[in-house]
């Protein structure tokens, strides 16, 4: 802990306030996004608790908002921040899940690419390329109309989350696909690897203990920038419709639900979970622009 | 350098050839109409080194001795050739035997101490690296012991185990590398121009750690370098290679007081005068051609100032002289002049 | 001694890191007289390389100019604008590196670099430029320039190419050449091929170098004077013969024994212990003390500065004549 505290990479957090700020909001949000069911004041999904008195609450500030409610209600009499904060959780759980995905994939591929080259190689790239060529969404998409054709019509809103995750982390394994074959093309002429090798260290045994460590760093900064990355793909699918049931709303699920009561004037049911979507995939944007700056050698 | 009784061959290797293919890819190949391009590393390349000495081998970039270490500690299978070490051949790496042998018995040091080290792991687990490989150890508390040991013999202590590579200097580094060479008890280290990254005051320190371990533990050394003053300070033979050809191969005393072949004469030459003796050393015209093309029959005949009809057309063999052999024609047919020594 | 070309006066470089301004060049001072090859070596970090980038204005940040001042001419050039310095690197002090091929760019022909170079620096239209730059090349050695004008540098081998940025840096005829391990990339044989190129621009041109190098050797076939750096500081320096033969700092001894030489026979060589400090340790008094075999009381306490020892000066308290 100590060595961390006295590290390059500390020292470059501690001197970048903007870094600083997009790091407590990130950690503010996910905790409470966490931990929604003590942070919230109510309970969204609990439709004994909803009362349609409630219904199309404004925000508190204003004249006939209540304390109750500081973000209004939808037209169902549903807290709106607690609906953020379920929203958020899910809308996390499904990009983190998501990356952790691509990146396993990416970091496997990528490492037998690199390390064997020759066929496998060849093989593995084609498979990137043609990948490449269809933009994330429209895999997503397409993933999710096959489930959707397989899947009977519950049992797809029972399995929707995992849907999303698969299709999202299908789509950008690419990218760290390549990166760590390129770092590991790097890291495999180095003599420590020949030295591994003199030893009688088995292929598997110098990609996982030797290489993958030393490709970390690249992998880390594409996660987190991919991290926000997903978070939108999903709002956008969510969105759209195609993503996540309204009965386990995440953030886009959200925005398009509130979306229909934008012209009758309830604007926050739509703009304020938007608001938080922009919030989140902000900052973590920005921890992944400083992650990526810090851990650059060339500018060390 | 020690005390031979009986001489036993380590290493015998014999007639070893790598070719490499160097050539684009298939299909760019078919567009442009080119021929696969094989660079020829070694091309029949034969020595032996007898156990406990150190035989050197000498030669610019491009002229294979660092081939030649990785084939000898098995990076590379052969093309061609064999490779017997304590009379076991290794050179086909697909057999267990094969590997056995190697694994046991051989081991490596590196030329760059930066890179040759993993910078994500402790130094202790780097030195304990080929006992975990090979199970010679199985208990942490025997593995803990025998690192200390070895940190002992290359002069760290047991404190700096615990650290990583970055934390120390590029001769320590050079320490932590000999101790992992040496931590599965080979018999034979290659050293691939060990201390050419190093700086002069350390350069000394790790070469006489390595005439000190060698005495101690009656190791064998195939040294590789470019540094000749180097090579004359530690070799008992010197192999000079030449484009994937060993030129001359002599013991280390005959030749360095009377180098034959007209590339060793070269070589010889280049060396800066630290005597300040005002000798004018005459530069020689030409670098090392590409090793893709090289040069037919004799490799070194487009800059050899003595090259005649013969030594463009056939390629010269082996020719015996005082403690060892000379691939020249000219000295083959006793036209070359006498040298005239600059080693005093 | 004619008055000096360049003067260096108390120059400290320093980078600036969180843990605080670290020293890489303490307070050296030294002169170079027109047309003289002043060597400077020493061990990776000890600065030599700073020393030279700060001649030619290429220092780059973190590093600065903590203090002192060089003097080019007699007029100061440590503190000239950009634009300025840039000028006069290239008219008046030429620059020679490491590695030929990075000097180079790939995309264009080795004639566009010297045509494009010389009209920079001088008054010349492009065709009278390119007879200047095929003279060049031939003047460096250079095996049918005119052809090989047209070629890109990959077309060169290791030392042609080096050849090339020679051309480069003595294109404008400049009084002074900082060449920082100009042969250290290079084979042997190309090696001493290089160096013997040097030292004919040198004599041919009347232009000064300072050969930046790790190797005793490079100096010693081709320096009048060497310096020898340790620790960012100069520890001796004098002419190269007597540094050579007749070291008088402990350190300059321990380096000289430290190398092997063709003919000497020794079992082990001579070594001196422990290694050069980093920036952030370097000990208080005389930088060399924890390795020194000759190291006294007041070696802990007192920075020696540069004294005569001999033919040479040497920065160390045993030569101190008021002892």
């Amino acid at each position: 802990m100590k060595r961390f505290f006295e590290s390059d990479l500390f020292y470059s957090f501690r001197k970048s306030p903007v870094t600083i700020l997009a790091f407590l909001v990130t950690i503010l949000i996910i905790v409470t996004a966490t931990f929604a069911n003590i942070f919230a004041p109510h309970n969204p999904f609990d439709l004994a608790s909803l009362d349609l008195m409630n219904g199309s609450m404004p925000p508190a500030w204003y004249p006939d908002g209540s304390k109750e409610f500081l973000l209004g209600t939808d037209n169902q009499g549903r807290d709106v921040l607690s609906a953020i904060l379920y929203g958020t959780r899910i809308s996390l759980l499904v990009g983190a899940a998501s990356v952790l995905f691509s990146m396993v994939i990416g970091i496997f591929l990528g490492l037998l690419s690199g390390y064997l080259g020759g066929t496998v190689d060849n093989i593995i790239m084609r498979c990137a390329e043609v990948q490449l060529t269809f933009p994330a969404i429209l895999v997503a998409l397409l993933v999710d109309g096959i489930f959707r054709g397989i899947l009977p019509r519950d049992a797809h809103d029972n399995l929707a989350i995992y849907v999303m995750v698969f299709s999202i982390g299908l789509s950008s394994w690419v990218q760290f696909a390549r990166t760590v074959r390129s770092s590991t093309l790097v890291e495999k002429s180095k003599e420590y690897v020949q030295a591994a090798r003199v030893i009688g260290r088995t292929p598997i045994f110098i990609m996982i203990r030797h290489i993958l460590p030393n490709v970390m760093s690249p992998v880390l900064v594409i996660a987190t920038i991919n991290l926000g990355l997903a978070i939108i793909t999903e709002a956008t699918l969510s969105f759209l419709g195609v993503g996540l049931p309204p009965t386990e709303p995440s953030l886009g699920t959200l925005i398009r639900v509130g979306n229909e009561f934008l012209l009758s004037g309830e604007w926050w049911v739509s703009i304020l979970p938007g608001v938080a979507l922009a919030a989140l995939v902000l900052s973590v944007n920005l921890l992944g622009d400083w992650l990526r700056d810090a851990l650059n050698p060339k500018l060390r | 350098m020690t005390n031979k009784i009986i001489p036993t061959t380590e290493v015998d290797v014999q007639n070893l050839v790598k070719y490499f293919d160097v050539s684009a890819p298939w299909l760019s190949r078919v567009f442009s109409g080119q021929p696969k391009q094989i660079l020829k590393a070694v091309d029949g390349i034969s020595f032996k080194i007898q156990k406990g000495e150190t035989f050197s081998l000498v030669g610019e970039s491009g002229c294979g001795k660092s081939t030649i270490a990785r084939l000898l500690v098995g990076l590379y299978e052969p093309t061609d050739g064999k490779i017997k070490i304590k009379g076991h051949d290794i050179s086909n790496l697909d057999s267990p035997k094969a590997l056995r042998t190697l694994r046991k018995n051989v081991q490596m040091i590196f030329q760059d101490p930066f890179a040759s080290l993993n910078p994500r792991w402790h130094v202790k687990d780097i030195i304990a690296e080929p006992i975990r490989a090979h199970k010679t150890l199985s208990d942490n508390h025997a593995i803990d012991k025998r690192v200390n040991e070895l940190l002992d013999l290359v002069s760290l202590t047991k404190v700096d185990g615990d650290k990583f590579p970055h934390e120390f200097s590029g001769g320590q580094r050079q320490r932590i590398s000999i101790a992992r060479a040496l931590a599965s008890k080979p018999e034979f280290i290659v050293c691939d121009e060990p201390t050419s990254a190093l700086d002069v005051s350390v350069q000394a320190q790790i070469l006489n750690l390595m005439v000190d371990l060698q005495k101690e533990l009656g190791l064998t050394y195939l040294f590789i370098s470019h540094n000749l003053a180097v090579v004359y300070h530690i070799s008992d033979h010197v192999g000079v290679m030449y484009l994937g050809r060993l030129a001359e191969v002599r013991d280390s005393k005959s030749l360095f007081s009377n180098p034959l072949h007209p590339y060793t004469r070269l070589l010889l030459d280049t060396i800066p005068d630290l005597d300040m003796s005002g000798r004018d050393r005459m530069p020689v015209a030409g670098e090392v051609p590409n090793p893709i093309d090289p040069p037919k029959a004799c490799r070194f005949h487009p800059r050899c100032p003595f090259a005649n009809e013969r030594c463009k057309t056939e390629m010269p063999l082996p020719t015996p002289v005082p403690g060892g052999y000379v691939e020249c024609h000219g000295v083959q047919e006793n036209r070359l002049p006498a040298y005239v020594p600059i080693v005093r | 001694m004619t008055e000096a070309l360049l003067k260096v006066e108390n120059l400290s470089i320093a980078f600036k890191s969180r843990h605080g301004e670290l020293t890489a060049v303490d307070n050296i001072s030294f002169e170079m007289a027109p047309g003289e090859i002043l060597g400077v070596v020493g061990e990776s970090g000890a600065g030599k390389s700073l020393t030279g980038s700060a001649l030619t204005g290429l220092l780059e940040k973190p590093g600065f100019i903590k203090s002192g001042q060089i003097l080019f001419e007699n007029r100061r050039i440590d503190n000239l604008p950009y634009e300025q310095m840039r000028r006069l690197r290239g008219l008046k002090i030429g620059a020679i590196f490491q590695d030929p091929l990075t000097s180079l760019n790939p995309l264009y022909t080795v004639g566009f670099h010297l045509v494009e170079t010389i009209m920079t620096h001088l008054p010349m239209n492009q065709a009278k430029a390119k007879d200047h730059a095929i003279r060049l090349l031939t003047e460096v050695g250079i095996p049918a320039p005119e052809k090989r004008f047209e070629q890109y540098p990959h077309q060169f081998s290791g030392g042609m190419r080096q050849r090339v940025v020679i051309a480069l840096a003595i294109c404008a005829n400049p009084k002074l050449i900082i060449a920082d391990e100009p042969t250290t990339a290079l084979d042997v044989s190309v090696q001493a091929q290089i160096l013997r190129l040097l030292k004919t621009m040198s004599k041919e041109h009347g232009a000064a170098i300072m050969l930046i190098t790790h190797d005793m050797g490079v100096i010693a076939e081709t320096a009048d004077r060497v310096s020898v750096m340790y620790a960012g500081r100069i520890a001796e320096i004098g002419p190269v013969a007597s540094v050579i033969k007749n070291p008088q700092h402990p350190y300059t001894q321990g380096l000289m024994a430290a190398i092997p030489i063709i003919g000497h026979q020794a079992e082990r060589l001579a070594q001196i212990d422990g290694a050069m400090p980093r920036l952030n340790a370097i000990p208080t008094g005389c930088s060399f003390n924890p390795r020194c075999p000759k190291v006294f009381e007041r070696c802990y306490h007192d920075r020696p500065d540069l004294m005569t020892a001999q033919d040479s000066l040497a920065a160390c308290w045993l030569h101190d004549k008021t002892r």
